[in-house]
């Protein structure tokens, strides 16, 4: 069964309260070596939203349709896998013909997001919480949104951080995970506001 | 039906719908239609299916850019001008291009993706460069590790300067798939224009070299495109230090066989040419039967390591110690001296700075690197 839960709410709530790098630290590794560019974290976090938008959505399909009627929820994970290296295939192609400019701005973070843990753990997050088909759509946008968000944030962050003084032994991947520690304390701040289990 | 059957056919199901709509999308979405290459503002135009990489089409239409591996992106040798925007330098390209060249966006054609009519510029001379079906007429090992081989191009005619190369196309065998293009040296003199000779030393797992040592039989077709390259001789009255090891004679054996043949003699020629032992040392009667017939030409073979057995009377000692001494004591001072280096990039890079510490300016070094 679905969980009772306003759509709204699921969405704002993916973005801030459950933020997923924040509060689930999820694709961290992508968000702290892109983050010292502006504008590559923004590259990075369009194509996070906008992958996560679409294998959600297939995600949710193939498991209602063909994972759940076949008991076969134990492939999930390989099967979750295969869907998102695919659609970010077809999103490459079609987004290299459609929007040349588009394209080039991703870049290499199109074709790296398929290893990007933050994509796999928000459709776990689907699977676990028996979202419905809205819901889907609404947390999967909402949480590519909630990435996105984050990593802007660091990195305007650590473009302030360059002409602070910050001490040697911490400069560089030192300072970025206490920024880190820092900003996910924030966001944990919100937690109980709302609960999207 | 039992689990064990469907578990896997659903998941290969799902994967091969997927690859299936993949496939179909790939040609449906990568169809570019027609699209127009312009060279050298107009010199020449033209037209083909869009998709594929620069390199490759411009091969396809018999313009040939020097490429020593194949298009794989890793030799850097491709390089052209590219005047419509076709997008940023991309990561793959960067290590080969100085600040210069990405600032009049040149580029490595393998790595260009051409989508839409583009303009380029490339140097002229690559309109002469041809590709050549040619036979193997004879193969000779000269020593234990390296063959000269002989290619006759029949009625055609190749046009070139003594010290240009040409691309060997290895065609795919054994293990190998897929068709493997590496550069060498010609050794034939430019005189003879129905012949490409070449000196090949075996490299122990190298795709070209294990199939020339191997595979290739007199008799046998192979192609060849070429001429390319910028190492030959200058046109002024320096003397000339040149310094070669190994397969590295090859363009020295053209140079030198072409300036006697031309009576050139208004220049000293110096030839420092490094072994370690005997079995490593070839062409020596030819080159000393030259220093004889010719005056301003001398010739020092060396030795780093010679066996009891070679009975070595010559220069012993590493080729950089020899040449050390040679510009010191006995290359005169009095004219200019250019340096020309053909060998392993290590030679090359030791020889170098023996150069420049006698004196010689870096940029009267001329040198092609057998990487």
């Amino acid at each position: 069964m679905a969980p009772d839960i306003n759509l709204v709410t699921l969405f704002i709530a993916s973005i801030f309260t459950s933020n997923i790098l924040l509060s689930n630290f999820l694709g961290m590794c992508s968000f702290i070596s892109i983050s010292k560019d502006m504008k590559s974290s923004n590259g990075l976090g369009l194509a996070v939203t906008v992958v996560l938008g679409f294998t959600g959505i297939i995600n949710w399909l193939v498991l209602q349709y063909i994972l759940i009627p076949f008991n076969l929820l134990y492939l999930r994970y390989i099967v979750f896998i295969i869907v998102i290296a695919a659609t970010v295939q077809v999103l490459e192609m079609i987004i290299d013909r459609v929007s040349p400019a588009l394209y080039m701005s991703l870049g290499i973070f199109l074709p790296l997001i398929t290893v990007n843990c933050a994509i796999l753990g928000a459709v776990l997050f689907i699977e676990i919480r028996k979202y419905n088909l809205m819901q889907t759509l609404f947390f999967s946008i909402g949480s590519g949104l909630g990435w996105w968000l984050a990593i802007m944030a660091l990195s305007a962050i650590q473009k302030k951080l360059q002409n602070a003084p910050v001490p040697a032994g911490l400069k560089g991947p030192g300072i970025t995970l206490i920024t880190i520690g820092f900003m996910a304390m924030a966001f944990i701040g919100f937690s109980g506001m709302v609960n999207v289990q | 039906m039992s689990v064990i059957f469907t578990a896997p056919l659903i998941v290969s199901g799902i994967a091969a719908v997927l690859a299936a709509l993949i496939s179909v999308l790939d040609m449906i979405v990568n169809n570019y239609g027609i699209v127009k290459i312009v060279i050298n503002k107009g010199k020449k135009e033209l037209e083909v299916k869009g998709g594929a990489n620069l390199l490759q089409l411009l091969a396809g239409n018999k313009i040939f850019l020097p490429s020593a591996c194949g298009g794989r992106g890793s030799c850097g040798a491709c390089k052209c001008i590219v005047k419509s925007d076709v997008g940023p330098h991309l990561p793959t390209e960067i290590p080969y291009l100085t600040k210069e060249e990405m600032d009049v966006n040149t580029r490595l054609s393998c790595q260009v993706k051409v989508k839409k009519d583009i303009e380029i510029e490339i140097p002229d001379v690559l309109f002469n460069v041809k590709q050549f079906e040619g036979v193997v007429e004879k193969i000779k090992d000269i020593t234990h590790d390296i063959k000269e081989v002989l290619i006759s191009i029949g009625e055609e005619k190749i046009e070139f300067e003594a010290g240009m190369y040409v691309q060997l196309v290895v065609p795919p065998y054994g293990k190998i798939k897929g068709e493997t293009q590496r550069a060498y040296s010609m050794s034939s003199t430019p005189s003879d224009k129905n012949h490409i000779e070449i000196l090949v030393r075996l490299v122990p797992g190298g795709i070209a070299t294990t199939y020339v040592h191997t595979e290739l039989k007199e008799g046998q077709k192979i192609k060849v495109i070429g001429p390319f390259g910028d190492f030959h001789r200058s046109g002024t009255d320096a003397a000339m230090v040149c310094i070669a090891g190994g397969s590295g004679m090859a363009p020295f054996k053209a140079i030198f066989n072409d300036m006697y043949e031309n009576k050139i003699n208004n220049r000293e020629v110096w030839y420092f040419f490094g072994a370690r032992t005997g079995k490593d040392m070839f062409y020596l009667d030819e080159l000393r039967e030259l220093e004889k017939k010719w005056d301003k030409f001398h010739f020092v073979p060396a030795l780093s390591e010679p066996e009891e057995s070679d009975n070595w009377s010559g220069e012993k000692g590493l080729i950089t110690a020899v040449l050390n001494s040679y510009l010191k004591e006995k290359i005169s001072t009095e004219t200019d001296r250019e340096g020309y280096l053909c060998g392993s990039p290590g030679m090359i890079t030791a020889c170098k700075s023996v150069l420049t510490d006698n004196g010689i300016p870096l940029e009267k070094i001329y040198f092609d690197n057998f990487a």
